[in-house]
């Protein structure tokens, strides 16, 4: 397979995968604001969450005012955001434009009607859109996009690399959700265990749809401990860290196969793998969730640009 | 100027034509109500499958449909038998001529063809010179534009012999029309056009360059994806099953070129390159060329790969060497020309100028390096002001214009408004040119969609129609 | 007159580059004028990078055009000629020659020889007097010479001919280019040709890597004219190839794939071999 076209497919993923996460973050936004004030002077509950994206510094130049509806014209709507909902399904579909053979009918149909859709969002008033339309419409698109893919796609070489695109961005993207939460607490640490501690993870597991699905796994009280191990250690998660780094390992094994040969991506992604697998919940928390987090976020791009070399950017022989 | 005066290929003296007459209930009978619905089902099936061509920078969606006629136009086969022996003679011709005039130039030498026209042409390609493309082919895929004005009157109005587009949608048309009146199918004996993209691989692996000792890799060599015909790059592709590339997935390195796979550098045999001369090897032409590949044009000279089709083969097609064609016809292949050439007026010789500048009003100008109906006076069709201001482009730079009477195309019936109207037409078969020389039986029919327009220029609000040759 | 060569070409890439890629025209032409004795090219690129050889071909010009790339990563490449070469002076005339291109062809101008009306009048006032093919050459390359005084270091590699008869100097380079300039004014094909100039006794103002222009004169065929110089090549020159202008008759035309930027060193040393 042509080196771009792999590249189009995994971004096209990576793409998808990101405009989901905007939207959940925006979900994650708004319930956090809605909790009472967490005392005198704190900050506002939508920078953390900019902060997170990694992009607080783009939003502030541009809008200055961290109020929802800005947060939400720059996360949903502005294209001068790369990672925006709008940017992020536009990128998306111009990286299936170019590949249009490579993918099925259903595929292309799917992310051309969310695009499609998208414009039609853009035209509407926004007073009609409140941000649960919009997110759930995101959601919505990208489930249908995903359910498309994997329905119908050929189980070749392009279906892996969107698979790892997916993966890797799924990886990179949970951690830094949970990181809203470093953001959130960091200026007092008193809270953590509080209760308000455990109102805010709770908002996460909302956020990334999990909330019933962990009760089913762990019942009984919510504490921040289930709750990590839940997002990181938990194979049932679909979002956890370990599910989402096993997908990346079992779709470029599956390229190694394919292939006949293995290379620096799939051992860099086992060994991340091995080492997420032996870890125990007490040893994240020893290091530091925002360590851990940060350190993780690291390695996950190290695979990112080992599949870029590997595959992708047609350097290699 | 009344319809009657134009020949009508369905309705002869008030009686439908033989070719026609499986059509004629069809048409009576279908409701206004179906007919809706079934150009909104054709509307919306070019649109899911993407069959678009792009125009950036007139605002709006960039991607748009070409308007699509769903009253097919027909041949009988023997008039196409005729249509066919004289496109594959033309082809001949031209590949002959190309291979000539980059070898010793026998034609000029003869006096039939001006040295000037050929050598002084922006078009002809000194780093060609001296080298024999495998089979001498340097035209593949030979697009020829033809009108008729009667029963077995046709014209050739230019030839292609660069990369002529539109094939995706003689394809593409046919497949749609099988899906909305299967019923046709059935009752007509129609030849298939689905043959062409195995027959284009067929014809791209018959030119395997000399060194190429195995089953030739063949890709197709884009602008990329914002250029207009981008999805007949990706169409072709896909049917043939070869990979559709842009410069940066190619490299060169000793003798080959090498295309960028995930799994390694993977050698290239044919180049179908869909992007123009000048970009191709920014080490041999332009040389801020972002679109081809440095040093290409090495490997091309000393028989590492083929390019489709050669750099240097727009000298065949240029509007001023248009005229020398049927020359070239009883020059290389001793025949007399099967089709006629449109009678044209070269501005650049005195007497001819004269006699265009005189009959302005009732003649067709266009730029000799022009296309896509850019750049052209439709006399007839003109005001006085238009004329008199194109009058002044042509006195400003004479050489640049050459003029043809205003040619009666023939009509066939369209969907208009409220029902079925005569309309201009025009037809590009694509004739290709290997080891065989072979036309698919059938063509891209552009329609002119207003009343009364000979201009059936996708870019001036032409559409198109399924072709269909009857067999037997 | 026998002469012996040394050229090396150093290129050198502050990031290491993923390769390089080169068109070469290395090797003398074939003409009545100059027989090779001995002549290699060697190329090597530093970092232990492997060098391919393209393959060769012999253009429609007459010279032999050999494709080169270097596989990166590699930071230095260096292209080193060495030969000898026996020479007669056959007054500029390309005696011997063969080649394709008809010489309408030439009569396309490239941006370094897009004439302007400096030129057309330069032009036009040179061939005035005399309607003789040769002697209009002559006189072109005379007036040539005289509307552009010798200079080095006034011009660079993109100054056009108009660029450097308005400036009034230059280097071979501007010489030719402009000499072909004029040509086309008045309906004379014309050609740039890179080589080699042994120089070192009379002390001329040149390099060693040289430039000229060809003007085809009907009857004769193509004739060499130096306007740096103000005389037809002799024995002291070398032929490597032609083009339209100096990029399509650089000796080595090359693009290297990667983010460093350029240097380049060249060194040229043409002798009269000891007998």
């Amino acid at each position: 397979m042509l080196s771009r076209t792999a590249a189009n497919l995994f971004w096209m993923a990576r793409y998808i995968e990101r405009a989901e996460t905007a939207a959940r973050l925006l979900e994650v936004g708004e319930r956090m604001s809605l909790i009472p004030s967490t005392g005198a002077g704190n900050r506002n509950e939508w920078v953390p969450l900019l902060q997170a994206n990694g992009s607080h510094d783009g939003f502030m130049a541009k809008y200055r005012d961290p109020v929802q509806r800005n947060v939400e014209s720059f996360m949903f709507f502005d294209r001068d955001n790369p990672s925006s909902v709008a940017s992020c399904i536009t990128a998306a579909r111009e990286n299936a434009r170019i590949v249009r053979t490579a993918l099925t009918s259903q595929v292309w149909d799917a992310l051309n009607t969310a695009y499609q859709e998208l414009m039609a969002l853009e035209r509407t008033e926004r007073s009609e859109l409140p941000l649960t339309r919009l997110t759930e419409w995101t959601l919505r698109s990208s489930a249908l996009i995903r359910g498309a893919i994997d329905a119908t796609q050929l189980r070749n070489d392009g279906y892996d690399f969107m698979n790892i695109g997916f993966f890797l961005e799924r990886a990179d993207n949970t951690a830094r959700l949970m990181d809203v939460k470093y953001f959130v607490l960091l200026p007092r640490v008193e809270f953590v265990g509080s209760g308000l501690d455990n109102y805010q993870w709770t908002t996460l597991l909302r956020a990334l749809s999990a909330h019933r699905a962990f009760h089913w796994a762990y019942g009984g009280e919510v504490t921040a401990s289930k709750i990590a191990h839940f997002l990181i250690l938990n194979r049932q998660s679909p979002r956890s860290l370990l599910t989402s780094v096993q997908g990346v390992n079992d779709h470029l094994d599956s390229l190694a196969r394919g292939y006949g040969t293995a290379t620096i991506a799939q051992s860099r992604a086992r060994a991340l793998l091995g080492g997420l697998a032996e870890l125990t919940i007490d040893e994240v928390f020893d290091e530091g969730l925002h360590e851990f987090l940060t350190r993780f976020i690291g390695e996950v791009s190290d695979v990112g640009g080992a599949v870029f070399d590997v595959y992708l950017s047609g350097d290699t022989r | 100027m009344k319809q009657a005066e134009f020949f009508n290929e369905m309705f002869e003296d008030g009686a439908v034509r033989a070719s026609y007459q499986g059509l004629q209930g069809w048409m009576g009978d279908m409701p206004a109500e179906l007919r809706s619905l079934k150009q909104a089902e054709a509307e919306e099936l070019f649109r899911r499958i993407g069959i678009t061509f792009a125009v950036y920078g007139e605002g709006g969606d960039p991607e748009r449909l070409m308007p699509f006629d769903m009253f097919p136009r027909v041949f009988a086969q023997e008039e196409w038998r005729r249509l066919e022996r004289g496109v594959v003679q033309r082809a001949k011709a031209l590949n002959a001529f190309l291979a000539d005039v980059y070898a010793r130039g026998e034609i000029v030498r003869a006096g039939l063809v001006p040295r000037d026209l050929v050598y002084r042409n922006e078009a002809y390609e000194a780093a060609v010179v001296g080298f024999t493309p495998p089979r001498g082919v340097f035209s593949h895929i030979v697009g020829a534009d033809l009108v008729r004005t009667g029963p077995d009157e046709f014209f050739v109005l230019e030839d292609n012999c660069r990369t002529p587009s539109g094939v995706s949608y003689m394809l593409e048309n046919r497949e749609i029309m099988m899906r909305l009146f299967p019923g046709l199918f059935r009752e007509n004996r129609i030849a298939p056009v689905d043959g062409y993209s195995e027959e284009l691989r067929r014809t791209l692996a018959s030119v395997a360059p000399r060194k190429c000792e195995r089953d030739p890799t063949i890709v197709i060599l884009s602008p990329g994806a914002y250029n207009s015909a981008y999805y007949e790059h990706s169409f072709l592709a896909n049917l043939m099953g070869v990979e559709l590339v842009e410069g940066q997935d190619l490299f060169v390195e000793g003798e080959f070129v090498w295309m960028r796979t995930t799994e390694g550098p993977q050698r290239v045999d044919v180049i179908y390159r869909r992007i123009d001369d000048a970009f191709i090897d920014p080490l041999c032409f332009r040389p801020d060329s972002m679109l081809g590949v440095p040093g290409l044009m090495d490997v091309y000279r000393s028989g590492g790969v083929t390019i489709c089709s050669a750099p240097g083969a727009g000298v065949a097609d240029d509007k001023a060497i248009y005229c020398f064609v049927p020359e070239m016809v009883r020059f290389y292949l001793g025949e007399e020309p099967i089709l006629q050439n449109v009678p044209t007026w070269q501005c650049a010789r005195p007497d001819d100028l004269k006699y265009v500048l005189e009959h302005l009003p009732e003649l067709v100008v266009k730029e000799v390096h022009g296309s896509g109906g850019y750049g052209m006076l439709v006399g007839p069709k003109s005001t006085r002001e238009q004329v008199e201001s194109f009058r002044d482009r042509i006195l400003a730079k004479p050489g640049n214009y050459i003029a043809q009477p205003t040619l009666s195309l023939s009509t066939c019936p369209t969907f208009v408004g409220e029902g079925v109207a005569p309309r201009h037409v025009d037809l590009r078969p694509y004739c290709l040119v290997g080891e065989r020389v072979t036309l698919v039986p059938g063509g891209l029919t552009r329609v002119a969609m207003t009343e009364g327009s000979l201009v059936v220029n996708s870019s001036q609000g032409g559409g198109v129609k399924d072709t269909w040759v009857l067999s037997e | 007159m026998i002469l012996t060569i040394a050229h090396e070409t150093l290129y050198r890439y502050d990031h290491p580059m993923r390769g390089v890629v080169q068109t070469q025209r290395l090797t003398p032409a074939r003409f009545d004028g100059q027989t090779v004795l001995d002549w290699s090219v060697e190329v090597s690129g530093c970092d232990g990078a492997s060098v391919l050889w393209g393959g060769g071909f012999r253009d429609g010009a007459g010279d032999w055009v050999q494709g080169c790339t270097v596989v990166g990563p590699v930071s230095a490449v260096s292209v080193r000629v060495t030969g000898r070469i026996e020479t007669n002076d056959l007054s500029g005339v390309l005696r011997g020659h063969r080649e394709r291109i008809p010489p309408e062809a030439y009569l396309r101008h490239t941006p370094a020889t897009a004439p302007d009306v400096a030129l057309h009048e330069l032009a036009q006032a040179a061939v005035a007097e005399t309607q003789e093919p040769l002697a209009r050459a002559h006189a072109l390359a005379g007036a040539v010479q005289a509307a552009i005084a010798y200079r080095p270091g006034v011009t660079e590699a993109h100054t056009t001919a108009a660029e450097s008869l308005a400036l009034g100097e230059g280097v071979c380079q501007d010489h030719a280019h402009a000499l072909i300039a004029a040509g086309l004014c008045v309906g004379i094909p014309g050609r740039y040709v890179s080589g080699y100039l042994q120089a070192t006794e009379d002390g001329a103002p040149h390099e060693a890597a040289h430039a000229w222009a060809e003007l085809f004169v009907p009857g004769l065929g193509w004739v060499g004219f130096d306007a740096s110089n103000g005389v037809c090549p002799d024995d002291r020159y070398v032929r490597l190839g032609s083009g339209r202008d100096a990029r399509e008759a650089a000796p080595i035309r090359g693009i290297a794939r990667g983010p460093g930027a350029e240097s380049l060193d060249v060194t040229v040393a043409v002798n009269i071999a000891q007998q």
